[in-house]
């Protein structure tokens, strides 16, 4: 294993793709999207997802934890259509024709969501050529779409799947720049095309950067910013022009279209999520000031180490923090990190998330969720199970927009749903079966259920249970 | 750990010293004594000074012994860390406090570890606290395939952290001793070879040594690699890169070779069990980081065992400054495979073992680290609960029989910031 999380931050200076068309005509053809939509970039690229074909199945006899902090023992789920039909207790009738799954002695769960992930973007293997999380070129950089870098035949999403029990995940731009661009929400099916992945109807996120990284990529190229302050200060400009851009958007005679001023507006109009890196706790602070002085939400502060200094301000904006169960010390701004940090912020009962950002630990959130909630438990702090497990579904779906739609198992939502061999938060539980929209995407019993990427065919190790 | 830095350590918060061989038994806990034996149930662990008297169920206590009721526990040897960077790093990021490899120094294998480990890093208090005791510390590389001399140490609140300097030499054969060589595996194996016969050159007449290759003081470092007498960890992920480092041997039969990595390990398992090579392999790499890793599963390092490998786990590159603390989770990762269909995993005892007396023995150590029979170093940790499980707290931690400390800053801020808001001062005045 290779520790890869601090490349997306360290290496920005060496994953500059050549050929990237950072000055493409931005009014070109592209323009002659429908006329009757006043936010053109809205209809572009749209999702190809279709569910897979399901079968009317019944887990019976197993422990369910429902995402929203809900447990049932010896429960029963139905899901038909694709669809969370039926959760319940022992007594749940069960309709006729539906495929039986005992679920005795193991543990269902809504799909595992992760809210920061690289997969696609830094895929591996980890090769120059595959280097696309981060438009290095400019601090500024709102107009990219992480879409655009994610390579389907990423194998990680395979091991998110078949270990980590991942069905959906936000994929972000890295945080070299203070406006990353956009992010993209995916199923975690195996397609050909991102667009295929895409997962219909979620909100586009925006990635945001403070700290370390920007002013040290764009710094020690004695460009701006190289301070802290300067980051501040690039952002409220931009967000002055974006105002701007806004405003005039709906003229007789509307501005060119924009790219970066298209996101950002589609931020400020409330229909784009913000997803802020941020260590600090201070500098969360400060954040939070200028989204106030210019009118837009932050959503969540991402590897937000320091969140537990600020829990109380965090929970009365309430901002979402995904965090780590316990990563430190790999850079200045990540020196204060605690394992508690997860703990303290329920504690505050502000929204809690465990993210990765790490092609090895997607695979174990629920081992993440487990850590941080037995060294809450560790200092006296009461939290169940299932509140544990909301940290890692409902919770990122929420932040992801896509909480209508998945992240719990309740009726009438996606069949996005988990079979454990155990309880998710013992080291020694791993997925059995793993559903999409109810089709049975991964079963461990079944080698041909378990998806191979078009990479790993042929090669050594192909199909192998990983 | 040395005894005689104790004396001269009265003031870390000592609370227990084995100058005065005070008798310690641990009783009525689940005795785990890690050398891939079953646990013992209401097992006694009895220290005297700074060894291990015995452990098991039948052991005699002495009246005057200080006696610790692990009741509900489970007792074991600390967790030894097959690979790690230890003590070299503070804050990754920061330079100055990053000791793992030396880019702008003319030495490469002559550069002895030993004299960067500190131990009041942070990160020996932080995985101190989680039951880590001991440890592997190998430097990284930077202008050459050698990274130099690498050290076992122990993770007490002394100044002594070395427990054994100069264990071993580490060298990069893989991917990385590729870019280290020029770009090449064939310029990383003449490199190899060429420096290691420039050695043999200096040691028939140092005096007139003078090699466009090789600083003497290299040149020295190397010699004890080629005849044996000093360890060789060998860092190789791919499977044709393993059988080619196994080849080695045909120039260099004396060579002491432990792999280090060996994500492909699986597939030429019985090639590496038949050269009677141990490996401190990673636990759970499945992806093809790159393409020396293609078929990387987490049932290597099972796989491995099964051909007969001698394999213990080791964090090579995997937050291995910061966070050996993971070293049981990845144990019990590996157990969680046995349920898992076609994967191969490690009993919990196997898995137990190649966190404490398996990387141990590879060090050749295992006569005094790594378990708690009798004569080894007292290193036991006390847990709530099964050790590789996560829901599991450390309640006490005691290194060559000396009590340890479980503070560290992450719980002082933690303490700090259970409620958040300012009281009657700012919290700068909550100490």
């Amino acid at each position: 294993m290779k520790t890869r999380a601090l490349l997306a931050l360290a290496a920005s200076g060496s994953l500059l793709a050549g050929c990237a068309a950072t000055a493409a005509n931005t009014n070109s053809a592209s323009a002659s999207s429908p006329a009757k939509s006043s936010k053109p970039d809205t209809v572009a690229f749209p999702s190809t997802y279709a569910a897979y074909p399901s079968a009317p199945t019944a887990i019976t006899g197993v422990t369910i934890f429902d995402g929203e902090g809900g447990r049932i023992d010896n429960g029963t789920v139905f899901i038909v259509d694709g669809k969370i039909s039926l959760v319940g207790g022992p007594d749940t009738a069960i309709p006729s024709g539906a495929t039986i799954v005992d679920g005795t002695g193991k543990y269902v769960t809504p799909g595992i969501i992760d809210v920061h992930s690289h997969l696609g973007d830094y895929p591996t293997p980890s090769v120059d050529a595959h280097s696309d999380g981060n438009e290095a070129t400019s601090p500024v950089t709102p107009e990219v779409w992480a879409e655009h870098s994610v390579w389907p035949q990423d194998p990680g999403f395979s091991r998110a799947m078949a270990n980590g029990g991942i069905t959906a995940l936000q994929i972000l731009p890295g945080s070299a720049n203070l406006f990353g661009g956009r992010s993209v929400t995916l199923k975690n099916v195996p397609a050909r095309t991102v667009q295929a992945m895409k997962f219909p109807g979620a909100p586009y996120g925006m990635k945001m950067a403070c700290g370390e990284n920007p002013k040290r990529v764009y710094g020690g190229r004695n460009r701006m910013p190289s301070t802290r302050m300067g980051s501040l200060a690039l952002e409220r400009q931009t967000w002055i022009d974006a105002q701007e851009y806004r405003s005039k958007r709906n003229d007789a005679k509307p501005p060119k279209r924009d790219l970066g001023k298209e996101t950002l507006a589609g931020v400020l109009d409330g229909d784009i999520l913000v997803h802020n890196h941020c260590y600090r706790a201070d500098e969360m602070a400060q954040i939070i000031d200028m989204s106030k002085e210019f009118g837009y939400k932050v959503t969540a502060f991402h590897h937000a180490v320091e969140s537990y200094k600020i829990a109380d301000i965090l929970a009365k904006e309430g901002i979402c923090s995904a965090v780590w169960a316990d990563w430190w010390g790999f850079k200045m701004e990540a020196y204060d990190a605690i394992p508690e940090n997860a703990a303290l912020l329920q504690k505050a009962s502000a929204c809690v998330i465990i993210h990765s950002d790490d092609e090895n630990q997607i695979q174990r959130l629920n081992q993440e969720a487990a850590k941080a909630l037995a060294d809450g438990r560790a200092m006296g702090m009461e939290i169940s199970d299932a509140q544990a497990i909301q940290w890692i579904t409902y919770n990122p779906a929420k932040a992801m927009g896509i909480e209508k739609m998945t992240g719990s198992l309740k009726v009438g939502k996606m069949a996005d749903m988990v079979l454990w061999n155990g309880n998710p938060l013992s080291v020694y539980s791993r997925p059995d079966k793993v559903w999409i929209d109810g089709a049975l995407m991964f079963d461990s019993g079944d080698a041909k259920r378990r998806p191979v990427s078009d990479f790993e065919l042929g090669q050594p190790g192909e199909g192998d249970v990983k | 750990m040395k005894r005689f830095s104790i004396l001269l350590a009265s003031a870390a918060a000592l609370i227990a010293s084995p100058l005065a061989a005070q008798t310690t038994a641990i009783t009525g806990g689940k005795v785990v004594i890690g050398d891939g034996s079953a646990p013992i149930e209401g097992g006694t662990v009895l220290i005297r000074g700074d060894r291990v008297v015995a452990a098991g169920a039948n052991v005699a206590i002495p009246a005057d012994a200080r006696r610790i009721d692990a009741t509900g526990k489970w007792v074991t040897p600390g967790i030894f860390a097959g690979f790690s960077r230890i003590g070299l790093v503070e804050v990754g990021a920061v330079s100055q406090t990053n000791d793992t490899d030396a880019k702008g120094s003319p030495f490469s294998a002559a550069l002895d570890i030993q004299y960067a480990i500190n131990p009041f890093a942070s990160a020996m208090s932080v995985n101190r606290a989680a039951g880590v005791t001991r440890a592997v510390v190998s430097p990284g590389t930077a202008n050459s395939i050698f990274g130099g001399y690498g050290a076992i140490v122990d993770l007490g609140q002394d100044e002594n952290p070395v427990t054994e300097a100069r264990a071993f030499q580490f060298v990069e054969l893989g991917e990385t001793g590729h870019a280290r060589a020029g770009g090449s595996r064939a310029a990383s194996h003449i490199y190899f070879r060429a420096l290691l016969e420039e050695a043999r050159t200096y040691a028939r007449n140092p005096a007139v040594f003078d090699s466009d290759l090789l600083k003497a003081s290299d040149a020295k470092a190397l010699l004890p690699v080629i005849n044996g007498s000093t360890k060789l960890l060998i860092h190789v992920e791919s499977a044709n890169d393993i059988l080619k480092v196994l080849d080695l041997r045909k120039d260099f039969p004396a060579l002491d070779m432990v792999l280090v990595g060996v994500n492909e390990g699986w597939r030429v398992a019985e090639h590496i069990a038949a050269a009677g090579v141990p490996v401190l392999a990673s636990a759970l790499s499945d992806l093809p980081y790159g393409f020396e890793d293609l078929s990387s599963t987490q049932s290597n390092i099972g796989r491995m065992k099964d051909a007969g490998v001698k394999v213990a786990i080791g964090m090579i590159n995997d937050r291995d400054a910061h966070q050996l603390r993971y070293s049981v989770q990845y144990a019990g990762n590996l157990v969680a495979l046995n349920k898992v269909p076609r994967a191969t995993g490690l009993t919990w005892d196997e898995a137990f073992a190649a966190i404490s007396s398996v990387p141990a023995e590879i060090m050749d150590m295992g006569g005094q680290l790594g378990s708690l029979k009798a004569g080894r170093h007292a290193d036991v940790v006390i847990w709530t609960g099964d050790p590789l499980e996560l829901s599991t707290q450390v309640e006490t931690v005691i290194i060559d029989g000396v009590d340890q400390s479980l503070s560290n800053r992450q719980m002082r801020l933690r303490d700090r910031y259970t409620n958040p808001a300012p009281g009657a001062l700012p919290k700068a005045y909550d100490h």
